[in-house]
């Protein structure tokens, strides 16, 4: 079979590390409100597998029966998260950041493993625009909207004002209705924590009367191993006053907030969250929850609740004491990367009240978990029933054709737009229907 | 070879006198920066600890290997017997040192805790019988 390239790279790594495998437990179930977590499992060296990149070869993304899936366009440069705006026209954040240099011969190693699994296009550092006016599922029109960003990855709209999250500012552009193109520079709302980067993403969403802006600000480091005076203004949430450009501190210990969205049904501010690794194949499931103002959410002392994590020292039993149990659980190493609420039946009632999740796949453990699309159904405002596979295919024979990354919900037009980051494509998932009679 | 006993050489070449230089030398301050993290916490000593295993690594590979043929190679019954003491030295030192770069890799306290406090002794201990017992053998010549 295919997949015995990765397993062999793993078996080699092992054999020179004197260490077994680390396998997964099978029938621990990781997904809901109470995800089974089993005892801590520190390796030599933590298993790994990476699913080495393969084309599409003209295929795409499988979803559900009744949906087609079209590539909306390909040839991107590192897309992340899109923004559908109020004409229709999709944003798509291109960039790849993060300056953190090598503090340990571990840190060069890992950055070479991980490369394997990465496209080697360069970020393009800039926001394209599509526009797919006739709905047909390829965007006609495609331009440079923004150029020269520093690793764009959060957007939002709000009142007439786009605003992009660089990996080290926040900016604000405004914008017409029907532009291509922005070739003035944006204005300065705020300036983000972005000394190494180690977590670059600045994940953005608008509250929903639109006064604040909310910013996800990931931890500089897995567990505290670049020490914590690194760890200042790290694993938070801001919260930013838009017209101010004052911010407070909405959440924190919330290790890699990737994606933040806001819950049409209650209003407040939901995230996907990438837990810690390295303490087994297992371990630490990646969550969904809502945010509660002023939470702690336990890193890097705790994880899922009060489950004290024995790396970081001096340990802080005050601040475990605290810790909040996340709402959902979406399995260990799946790296959630995308968020977007379903407003409206557009997709069908099967689909009516809940989340996509974009899980971008990690190589931190051997049995492949992530690589695909979920949908979370929610009633009343919450979770409510275990994960379903949304848009699956991404790995084939134990190679990554693509990588799920954002999503966003296009309420207009009834569909899902997923970006993939490693075909560099945008994806577009629409319900079938009859070709219109002429 | 002027006032030298004839017939009497140094175990060790110069070279390889050089290069095992570099684990004695780098395992035991390996050690030192293990025991000031655990002490302090402070994340840069094990830092420290994880670059200078790995310097030891490299320079104990080299010895590890020449180690091994001077083993083989030794027909005489004077050398013989600490050529393969000091080889088995070399290679216990090396396998504790890369099992310990392994531990080092884990994150935060983990990178050190007992099991690399006990791998950096081992280690170093090693390291400086292997270069007692070369330094202080002699191997004759025909």
């Amino acid at each position: 079979m295919s997949i015995a390239r990765p397993r062999s790279l793993c078996a080699a790594i092992f054999a020179l590390a004197l260490a077994g495998c680390g396998n997964s437990q099978p029938g621990l179930d990781q997904t809901g409100a109470n995800p089974d977590l089993p005892e801590q499992r520190q390796t030599l060296v933590p298993p790994i597998r990476i699913a080495t990149p393969e084309g599409w070869g003209g295929e795409s993304p499988t979803a559900p029966q009744g949906f087609t899936v079209t590539a909306l366009a390909t040839d991107l440069k590192i897309p992340r998260q899109t923004l559908v705006l109020p004409n229709g026209d999709i944003l798509v954040a291109e960039g790849s950041g993060g300056s953190a240099p090598p503090m340990r011969p571990k840190d060069v190693i890992a950055g070479y493993i991980k490369s394997m699994g990465k496209t080697p296009v360069k970020g393009g550092n800039r926001i394209t625009l599509l526009r797919d006016a006739d709905g047909d599922g390829k965007a006609e029109v495609r331009t440079t909207f923004i150029d020269g960003l520093n690793a764009p990855y959060g957007l939002a709209f709000v009142d007439g004002s786009l605003y992009v999250a660089n990996q080290d500012a926040l900016l604000r552009f405004p914008y017409r209705d029907g532009m291509t193109r922005i070739a003035t520079p944006g204005q300065e709302v705020t300036t983000l924590p972005s000394r190494l980067n180690h977590h670059w993403t600045k994940a953005l969403t608008a509250s929903a009367d639109g006064t604040k802006l909310y910013v996800g600000i990931g931890s500089n480091s897995n567990v505290g191993e670049r020490g914590m005076a690194v760890e200042e203004d790290r694993a938070v949430i801001w919260e930013i006053d838009r017209a101010t450009g004052a911010h407070r501190t909405f959440a924190s210990g919330i290790r890699n907030p990737t994606a933040l969205a806001i819950n049409p049904q209650t209003q407040a501010l939901w995230s996907v969250v990438n837990e810690r690794d390295e303490l087994g194949p297992q371990l630490v499931p990646d969550y969904l929850t809502s945010v509660r103002p002023g939470g702690f959410y336990g890193w890097p002392y705790s994880y899922w609740g009060r489950h004290v994590d024995p790396r970081v020292h001096p340990q802080n039993p005050k601040m475990v004491e605290k810790a909040i149990r996340p709402d959902y659980a979406l399995g260990s190493h799946v790296a959630a990367l995308g968020l977007s609420f379903v407003t409206g039946a557009g997709l069908g009632p099967s689909f009516a009240q809940g989340a996509f999740i974009g899980q971008h796949g990690s190589w931190n453990r051997q049995d492949l978990s992530g690589y695909k699309v979920v949908w979370v159904p929610f009633a009343n405002g919450r979770p409510a029933g275990k994960p379903v596979d949304f848009l699956t295919g991404f790995i084939k024979h134990g190679h990554a054709r693509g990588r799920p990354v954002g999503v966003t919900y296009d309420p207009s037009r009834g569909s899902l737009i997923v970006a993939d980051d490693l075909s560099n494509t945008v994806w577009r998932v629409a319900p079938a229907r009859p070709a219109p009679a002429r | 070879m002027p006032n030298r006993p004839t017939g009497v050489r140094p175990l060790l070449h110069p070279l390889h006198g050089l290069l095992l230089a570099f684990p004695v030398a780098l395992f035991t301050v390996a050690l030192l920066t293990d025991i000031t993290y655990l002490q302090t916490a402070e994340i840069q000593w094990t830092n420290f600890s994880s670059w200078l295993i790995v310097g030891a690594l490299l320079g104990g590979g080299l010895v590890l290997i020449w180690s091994i043929i001077l083993a083989i190679g030794a027909r005489r019954r004077t050398h013989r017997q600490p050529s393969l003491i000091y080889a088995l030295l070399i290679a216990i030192m090396w396998i504790a040192g890369l099992i310990n770069a392994f531990q080092h890799s884990q994150d935060a306290w983990s990178s050190v805790d007992v099991t690399g406090l006990i791998l950096s002794i081992i280690s170093m201990v090693f390291a400086l019988s292997a270069s007692w017992v070369a330094h202080r053998t002699v191997r004759e010549i025909a």
